[in-house]
């Protein structure tokens, strides 16, 4: 699905690497965490099918922006990190 | 943090073992080695064998131990010797051929 700039979204808690051979570009720092859509960047053949040279679907590439102390458990208030992360990543939250 | 999360060994974002240690950030000169896998990943792309991602994902897939022990690029090396014979663009038999002759 599509998200708008501004909308509330959260990382799948999901852990693919346990399953077998794998690449992803989420890392596992914002897995199942709730961050805001910044900006659509486009959209990009999966890597994840890509690194196997599988045949690779378009998916679009979204900023998101998490409020940090809630990630690390550090640093203040209104410190942010943003990440890339594939629209198959994220769910609306 | 650690999170108690079963996260990838490469996976290192925010990893407490790294958060002690100051990053190198002065510049270093490439070796020849670097140059060289370099270039042959740069001929791989071109050639349309390999690409990036597979790259990266032979890098993720080298076993812990070795992950931190290599450097930068030969992880590179390791990774491009493990997709080109996984893909059979080269056979162990002309690998070790190469090697033997230098």
């Amino acid at each position: 699905m599509m998200f708008d700039p501004g909308s509330s979204v959260r990382v799948k808690d999901d852990w693919p690497e346990t399953r077998g051979p794998v690449h992803i570009r989420t890392p596992h720092y914002v897995r199942g965490m709730q961050g805001t859509v910044v900006r659509r960047l486009g959209a990009f053949h999966n890597p994840e099918d890509l690194a196997f040279a599988r045949p690779a679907a378009l998916r679009t590439l979204y900023h998101v922006r998490f409020a940090q102390p809630s990630i690390w458990q550090e640093g203040r208030a209104g410190d942010e990190v943003q990440v890339e992360i594939f629209e198959h990543w994220l769910e609306p939250a | 943090m650690d999170k108690d999360t079963p996260r990838a060994h490469h996976d290192l974002g925010g990893a407490a073992k790294f958060m002690c240690e100051a990053v190198d950030t002065a510049p270093h000169a490439l070796t020849d080695f670097d140059k060289e896998v370099d270039a042959i990943r740069g001929i791989l792309d071109t050639k349309r064998l390999m690409t990036v991602d597979e790259l990266r994902r032979g890098i993720e897939s080298i076993p812990e131990a070795d992950y931190h022990r290599l450097s930068y690029y030969r992880r590179w090396v390791r990774s491009i010797t493990g997709v080109l014979l996984e893909k059979g663009v080269v056979t162990e038999a002309e690998l070790r051929a190469a090697l033997e002759a230098g």
